[in-house]
Formats: structure tokens, C-alpha cells, sequence
């Protein structure tokens, strides 16, 4: 990104405090650099301004109504109210409507205590719906390999179809009609694979709901920590965070920074594709050697004792090493070394040309 | 790259050429729909269309092989409509009157037909990419894995020093790299010719210099190439390998020659997580773990080096490679390789490589750190040759075209060209071991075009047999307009069907890349 350091700043004033804004921003984001918390759902900050959802209304000096701060675009001198008696009466009387659409069993659901719908409620002091609740009995839509469907618990809050359209510039799921009701899907109810779905999860990620999940670790609950650390498929070198639970990588996601080159994105392969090869059984879990033909386990120390033994009777430039584009630069430097130094050759190249 | 990633998407305009970036390079991709989104004009350049095309201002579908034809066309143009930075040029360039000359002799009627691309085309898009600044040139492999790769690569670099689109935020020239620490491992020497940061073991002061850190002799003489290693293990002048994590019996050229290169080995080691092709015919096969089991750092295409982190223990018995090899070393009563953390080791490359002499890990837990990073206190270099080339002057390159190694002919008719799938990495070992993957992309297919499928009674979905010089497979046709005809186009994940068996080994004198992306084939019912 390209910082225009001359980019004018305007002074505005949230809840009293004076606070120093880049201009052109919106009132959420001026908020939010002065650590005010403004209530939102369809926001977030991958995407364009939506506006839906109407949580995050404020009050604004010398504007009619209600604006909502995630659309409104601050000017020099605002004067912004996020909290008053009455924002926060609206703010429960929207919530709750959007909540009367939405199952209350969140100890039953795979996203308790993950779940951003949840921490709205709290933050915002809903904690029992007064409308009836409105059933929508919909199918789970189990089409991905990757992520299971389940529009049931579904706010139309259009972050993911925003996300798959806006970011990955694809447009696999919509906004769909059926009847009267509004829901998210594809066009005319097509598998995600036929409706051109990259499988990236994006959609997954940007859910503040459990209406899209991935299959294999749904039940995983939180995990026991997080490691960020880098893709290993591809140059582009995306920083991943893996979930550990139990000593087992369950999930791997990528996580929102700006700073990162994927900015919370990643492929299919780097979001679905790192925890199953990590502990498959096929792993190698033991050094083999070939006896009579065959590869037979043996022990680390027979194993690196006979490798060292017959690799020195190879010096020189009877001997290559083929290093590796998957290996770290450490591995790299001590192939080259090892070949160099030990091995008095030059022969040493990897699959840099592949 | 000369770039950084996240520059692209404030391009005025971008030059994809040879890369199926949303399968290769998804995120790249991404960036570069984000640079479209804002008004971004975009070119790409590719025989076989994939969903950028669809983004695209101008699609210029090339024969596979012709890229230094299209590319000094389109130099060509820029030159002759007065569209050239020629201010940029005389300042920080050299050798323009030689170029200038080479010129000549691509008139747009012989680009055409040598391309296959209508000359209008390729006028517009000279025309864009010359006028919309700052424009960036992207590419992957679809450029360097030809016999004339190396050409190809100059000849993108000429067009962006002529257009002085270079050392500025979002414009230069920016190779993807294939995999994922490609750059990282160039980087650290592992290559026939030099030690880290391109340091040549031919230049007797940076010979000594590691001499005296390692505490040994060194021999001056560049080593072998791959390719040459599999050549010399053919006619047995080499005798034992040790192969760290790849998989050159699927990756490589003409499998069956590489297989028996390696049957003739007195002794193989393979280091890897699986029992991979290659490791299946090792004398000793040692356990690796993953990346996920390990310490490290990988450097991206953008020349950023970033911290790789342990997150769970070694799966079963195995071992970081880093360890590996240090034990073998220390084995054999090697001095240096006492180290107990990957921290330690590079702390050793960067007091040996100018490149990363400000790189250590204290300072990557904050964050990436892009190369050339001289000391502890430089911030990093996103944009390489700010305000002057790296070399001083940028040299221009005259060129002329040269056709790819094999023709297609009577005999073998279509030209054959290899890529990726989104869903498969290289030689899938990773990836064909992961269920929802295999799913969605479960086997090879040939994709061929309608108008061939039909001449050749072809249907979508049949058993074909693809054959060329060197071998041949089995493969599912997918009959799709999106190879243009007589064009065959493959991935190399799948062992079933390993499309090089059939691919040429014929290299690029100065690079050595094999021409992995024209092979004469033909198509034949079973
Ligand atoms: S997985 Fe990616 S491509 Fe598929 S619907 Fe979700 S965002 Fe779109
Ligand atoms: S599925 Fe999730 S992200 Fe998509 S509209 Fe519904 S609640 Fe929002
Ligand atoms: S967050 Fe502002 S309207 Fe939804």
C-alpha cells in the first residue's frame, strides 16, 4: 500500500474526547482509532461499507436521525455520540429483530464461545428475545468437501457474499430469493463447485455466525493455542495461524493484518489443505534402511552412523545434494555447507527451475 | 520480484504474462483484481485462458513458446509510436542502440504470424502498458521454462526499462516464483555456482572468505546443475545423492530417463515426510517432520523473509531437517554444525551474506523483513533499484526469436504445455494426501480444444493415451474451449499420469530451465 503521508487530517469529537482523524474516513473507523467500541455486524474492515444491519447508529450534531457510523464519512469539527439512552434502546430493539430470525441454542452450537453474533449481544445487553421466534427450517447445505452450510443461523448480514464478490472477485453465493424470504445461496440452488466456488473459505472466516463452518474441526471447540506461521504451498508466503488442540493441528485460518501480505485471505490449499497432510498415517515416522531389497525401519543412530560412514567414502564431485523449495533457508544453508564444506563439491542444486 | 505484492493493486495498469496467477498465485491474483476494481487496465498474455482473461482489457493468446516475439513487438510499437521514456532510458540505461537495432526485426506482420496474435492486439496492449503508469509486468513460470527462458526474462525486463516503469511504487518486474521458499533457497546457495546472496565460488576473495568461516578447502569449480546431476548419475560419473524434500521423479523432465539416473546411484539418501516416488528408491529414507512441526524461516516471492513456527511436536520419530543434516555432519567430524536452534544458523548466514546481514529472528518477530537488509538497523527494501539499477546502468538486451526445441510435426502434431491446479501442490505430495482436495480435483486430465476433440473423435471424459518422444500416459480428456487448438495442456500432480514422462529435457543454456512448458505430443484413442 501506498501511504500518502500528506493525506489531510480532521479533528472530530467522539463522546468528548477530541480525537485527530485521516480525512475521508468513516465515523466507525474514527471510533475505533480512539478506542470507542461501536456495536457492528455487517461491517468489517476487508469491505466495502454495507449499512445493513443498522447496529452501529449513532448520534451526530446537527444531522437528522440516526446515521450509521460505518457508512458515514467524518468532516472537520463532527460531533459524534455513540452512547445514549436512547442508541442503545434502538440498538437492542435492531438486534433483537435480527436475533428473533436466529436459533437461541448456542450451548448446542458448534460456534459457542467463537461466535461474534454472541459477543454483539452481550456487548450490546440482549439477553433474552422477547418476539416469538421464527422458525425457518431450512436445509444444511453439505455440497463443500471443506465447510458445511447452514443459512438456519444465517443474520443476512451479506458479509460473505461480499467477501466471495468484492475480495476474491468471484460471486459464487448471492442474495437469493425464495418467496418472500431473503436468504444467501447460490444461483438457482447450484452446487458451490458449479456455481464457481474457490473453496478459499473466506466466507467461513468472515461469518459472525455459525452458519458457515468448517466441517472437519466444527466440534473442535476453541482451540488449546494459536501459532502463526507461514503457508507452505506457494511463494506468495501467507501468514496462517494454526490451531492446536490436543497436540494436533485442527484448523489452519488466515488471520486479519494488515501488515501481512494476505490481509486474512488465502487459497483453498492453505486454508483446508495443511492439517489432514500434517497427520496423515502416512507419514514416515521412522528411518528406513534397505535390507535385502526391501526398506526396513531402523534407528536414528544406525541409520545416520551408516549414512555418515558410506557418504565418506563419496567426497568430491562423485557426490550431489538436491536441497529443497520447501525446506527453510536454514535447511537450505546447511545442505550447501554440508555439500561444500564436508563434501567438497559444488553439486548441489534444488528444483528452483520447477 | 522487484516489487512488493501489495503494491499491485495501486497499478494503473498490469501485465500478466505467462502465469495462471488464480491457480499458482491465488493471493497475487486477488491483488490484481483489486488493481482492476480500481480502474486498473490489465493485459494478460496467455495460450490458455483462465478467469483473469475475463478482467482483462486485452487478451493476447500466444502460441506457446513465442513469447520474445510478442514481447519485442510490443516494444517495437511503443518505440516506433513515440511512446518509449526515452528521458529514463538515457539516464539509467545502456546499450539502447543495440537493442534499438534488434528491433527491426520485429515487424508487427511477423509477430503476428510467428504469435498467432492479431497485430491490432498486440498494438493496444503496447499502447496501454506504455501510457497507463506506474504498470507492472508479472510472471511465473509460463516465461522462464523454455529452452530460450532466459531471453524471455530479458525481454520483459527491456520492455520495463523502456517504458521506465522500474524502481518506482507498483511498476517493475515481478517473477512468482513457484514454490514456496524457491527464493529463499536460491538465496542461501543452494545452487551449483554460488553461496548465499549470489556469492560466486569462483571469485577467489568471497572463496576465501567462506574458507575461513567454515574452516576448510573449498573447490573453486561451479557444480552441477539438476539437470546435469541426473545426466551424470545416468552415465554413473555420480555415485551417491542425497535428496532433501523434493521429488525430482515427478518434477522433472522425461521421467523415465531420471529414474533410471537415479536406479544407477551406489547410494541415495532421501530425506522427506512420505515415501515419495524418489524416496522409494533410496538405499536410506530418513523422516522429516513438517513445517508445522518446526522453527525456520521462509523468504517469499517478494524477497520477505518471515518467520516459520513450531505449533506441535514431531509427528512420530521424525526430525526437522535442519538437525538431520547437522548430525550427519558432526558424524562425520565436520567443524560448524553444533547448532541447537535454526536462530543460531541464521545468525551464521547473515554475518556471511551481505544480503541478510541485518536479519536475525529477534527482529522477524515483529515482522517480515525484505531483502537487501544490510544491517540490524535497516528497515528492509520493498523496491529494488530506487533512483538507480542495482548493476549501475540497466542494460538493454537486443534479442531475436528463437523457436522452442521441439516443433510440433506430422508425427506429433499438438504442442503439449504443463501447469498447476488451485487444488494440487507440485508433485501433490502434500496435497493428494488431503481427502476434500482429491474431492474436487481428483485426477490428471488433458484439456483439449472442441475443434481437435472432434476431428479426433475425442469425447469429453474418455481414456486417451498422450504420446510424445519420450514416453507416454493415460490420461481423461476434458474437451473445454479454453486450450486454444492444438494446444494440450496438463498439470504434473499426479503420479498416476505423470505428464513429465512426456515433457522435453532440452534446457535453456544460461538458466538451465527445462522446457517443461512446449513438447510436441499426439493424442491417439485407446
Ligand atoms: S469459499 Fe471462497 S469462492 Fe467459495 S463461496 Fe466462499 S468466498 Fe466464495
Ligand atoms: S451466512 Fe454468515 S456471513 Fe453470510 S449473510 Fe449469513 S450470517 Fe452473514
Ligand atoms: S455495521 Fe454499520 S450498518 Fe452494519
Amino acid at each position: 500500500m501506498v501511504v500518502d503521508e500528506r493525506a489531510k487530517v480532521v479533528t472530530v469529537t467522539i463522546d468528548g474526547r477530541m480525537v485527530k482523524v485521516k480525512d475521508g474516513c468513516t465515523v466507525l473507523e474514527a471510533a475505533r482509532q480512539a478506542g470507542i467500541y461501536v456495536p457492528t455486524l455487517c461491517y468489517h474492515p476487508s469491505l466495502s461499507p454495507y449499512g445493513a444491519c443498522r447496529l452501529c447508529i449513532v448520534e451526530i450534531e446537527n444531522m437528522r436521525g440516526f446515521p450509521t457510523a460505518c457508512t458515514t464519512p467524518v468532516t472537520d469539527g463532527m460531533v459524534i455520540r455513540t452512547d445514549s439512552a436512547q442508541l442503545r434502546e434502538l440498538r437492542k430493539n435492531i438486534f433483537e429483530l435480527i436475533l428473533a430470525e436466529h436459533p437461541k441454542q448456542c450451548v448446542t452450537c458448534a460456534k459457542n464461545l467463537r461466535c461474534e453474533l454472541q459477543e454483539v449481544a452481550s456487548r450490546i445487553g440482549v439477553e433474552e428475545v422477547t418476539l416469538p421466534p421464527i422458525r425457518k427450517d431450512l436445509p444444511v447445505y453439505r455440497d463443500s468437501p471443506f465447510f458445511d452450510r447452514d443459512y438456519n443461523l444465517c443474520v443476512l448480514c451479506g458479509r460473505c457474499v461480499r467477501v466471495c464478490q468484492e475480495v476474491r472477485g468471484v460471486g459464487a453465493i448471492a442474495f437469493v430469493y425464495r418467496g418472500s424470504r431473503a436468504l444467501v445461496g447460490t444461483a438457482f440452488d447450484k452446487t458451490l463447485q458449479d456455481s464457481g466456488c474457490q473453496f478459499c473459505g473466506a466466507c467461513v472466516d468472515i461469518c459472525p455466525t455459525g452458519a458457515l463452518l468448517d466441517r472437519e474441526s466444527k466440534w473442535s471447540g476453541l482451540p488449546d493455542k494459536s501459532v502463526v506461521t507461514i503457508c507452505p504451498y506457494c511463494g506468495v508466503g501467507c501468514q496462517l495461524s494454526l490451531e492446536v488442540k490436543a497436540g494436533r493441528v485442527v484448523r489452519s485460518v488466515p488471520v486479519y493484518d494488515e501488515s501481512s501480505v494476505n490481509k486474512g485471505q488465502a487459497c483453498v490449499k492453505g486454508r483446508f489443505g495443511i492439517a489432514e497432510f500434517v497427520h496423515h498415517p502416512e507419514r514416515l515416522s521412522s528411518p528406513l534402511m534397505r535390507k535385502d531389497g526391501k526398506l526396513v525401519e531402523t534407528s536414528w543412530e544406525a541409520a545416520l552412523g551408516f549414512v555418515a560412514e558410506v557418504l565418506s567414502r563419496h567426497k568430491g564431485d562423485e557426490f550431489a545434494f538436491i536441497a529443497s523449495a520447501k525446506c527453510t533457508n536454514e535447511e537450505n544453508y546447511l545442505a550447501q555447507k554440508f555439500t561444500r564444506a564436508v563434501m567438497g563439491t559444488n553439486n548441489v542444486d534444488h528444483c528452483a527451475r520447477l | 520480484m522487484t516489487n512488493s505484492i501489495n503494491e499491485i493493486g495501486d497499478a494503473s495498469c498490469v501485465f500478466v504474462i505467462g502465469s495462471s496467477t488464480s491457480s499458482g498465485h491465488p493471493i497475487v491474483a486477488l491483488e490484481i483484481k483489486r488493481a482492476v476494481r480500481s480502474g486498473a487496465r490489465l493485459i494478460v498474455a496467455n495460450p490458455r485462458e483462465f478467469d483473469l482473461c475475463d478482467h482483462a482489457d486485452v487478451w493476447l493468446r500466444h502460441i506457446p513458446g513465442s513469447d520474445v516475439a510478442l514481447l519485442m513487438g510490443m516494444a517495437k510499437v511503443i518505440y516506433d509510436e513515440g511512446l518509449a521514456d526515452l528521458a529514463f532510458v538515457s539516464e539509467y540505461c545502456e546499450n539502447f542502440d543495440a537493442f534499438k537495432e534488434s528491433l527491426k526485426k520485429f515487424e508487427l506482420e511477423f509477430v503476428e504470424k510467428v504469435t498467432g496474435v492479431p497485430r491490432e492486439a498486440i498494438s493496444q496492449a503496447a499502447r496501454l502498458y506504455a501510457t497507463c503508469k506506474p504498470a507492472t509486468i508479472i510472471y511465473a513460470m509460463g516465461i522462464t521454462q523454455h529452452t530460450h527462458g532466459t531471453d524471455n526474462v530479458l525481454a520483459v525486463a527491456n520492455l520495463a526499462m523502456l517504458t521506465g516503469n522500474i524502481g518506482k511504487p507498483s511498476s517493475g518486474v515481478n517473477p512468482l516464483r513457484g514454490q514456496n521458499n524457491v527464493q529463499g533457497a536460491c538465496d542461501m546457495g543452494a545452487l551449483p555456482n554460488v553461496y548465499t546472496g549470489y556469492q560466486r565460488v569462483d571469485n577467489p576473495e568471497v572463496r576465501r572468505k567462506f574458507e575461513i568461516a567454515w574452516r576448510c578447502d573449498l573447490s573453486p569449480n561451479p557444480g552441477l546443475t539438476l539437470s546435469e546431476m541426473i545426466d551424470a548419475a545416468y552415465n554413473r560419473r555420480l555415485k551417491a545423492a542425497f535428496v532433501m524434500g523434493e521429488n525430482p521423479l515427478l518434477s522433472d523432465p522425461d521421467i523415465n530417463h531420471t529414474r533410471e539416473a537415479f536406479k544407477r546411484l551406489e547410494f541415495l539418501v532421501v530425506q522427506d515426510m512420505f515415501l515419495t516416488e524418489t524416496a522409494q528408491l533410496a538405499h536410506v529414507v530418513l523422516p522429516a517432520t513438517s513445517f508445522a512441526e518446526k522453527d525456520g524461516t521462509f523468504t517469499n516471492t517478494e524477497r520477505r523473509v518471515q518467520l516459520v513456527r513450531k505449533a506441535v511436536e514431531p509427528i512420530g520419530n521424525s526430525r526437522p531437517d535442519w538437525w538431520i543434516i547437522c548430525e550427519i555432519a558432526k558424524r562425520m567430524g565436520a567443524y560448524g554444525f553444533d547448532f541447537s536452534h535454526p536462530s543460531e544458523v541464521m545468525d551464521e548466514i547473515a554475518r556471511l551474506t551481505p544480503s541478510y546481514g541485518g536479519i536475525n529472528y529477534e527482529r522477524l518477530e515483529n515482522g517480515g523483513l525484505q531483502w537487501p537488509c544490510p544491517t540490524t538497523d535497516h528497515p528492509g527494501t520493498p523496491i529494488l533499484h530506487v533512483g538507480k539499477f542495482v548493476r549501475g546502468l540497466g542494460l538493454f538486451m537486443p534479442l531475436e526469436y528463437k523457436p522452442p526445441a521441439e516443433l510440433p510435426d506430422k508425427d506429433y502434431p499438438f504442442i503439449l504445455t504443463t501447469g498447476r491446479s488451485l487444488f494440487h501442490y507440485h508433485t501433490g505430495t502434500m496435497t493428494r494426501r488431503v481427502r476434500g482436495l482429491n474431492a474436487i480435483d481428483p485426477e490428471a486430465e488433458v484439456e483439449i480444444n472442441p475443434e481437435d476433440a472432434a476431428v479426433l473423435k475425442i469425447v469429453h471424459g474418455e481414456k486417451v493415451k498422450v504420446v510424445s518422444r519420450r514416453g507416454e500416459v493415460v490420461v481423461k480428456a476434458k474437451v473445454t474451449e479454453k486450450v486454444p487448438p492444438r494446444v494440450v495442456f496438463m498439470t504434473f500432480h499426479f503420479a498416476e499420469s505423470p505428464v513429465n514422462i512426456l515433457t522435453n529435457p532440452a534446457v535453456d543454456p544460461v538458466a538451465k530451465i527445462p522446457e517443461l512448458k512446449v513438447s510436441a505430443v499426439r493424442i491417439e484413442k485407446l
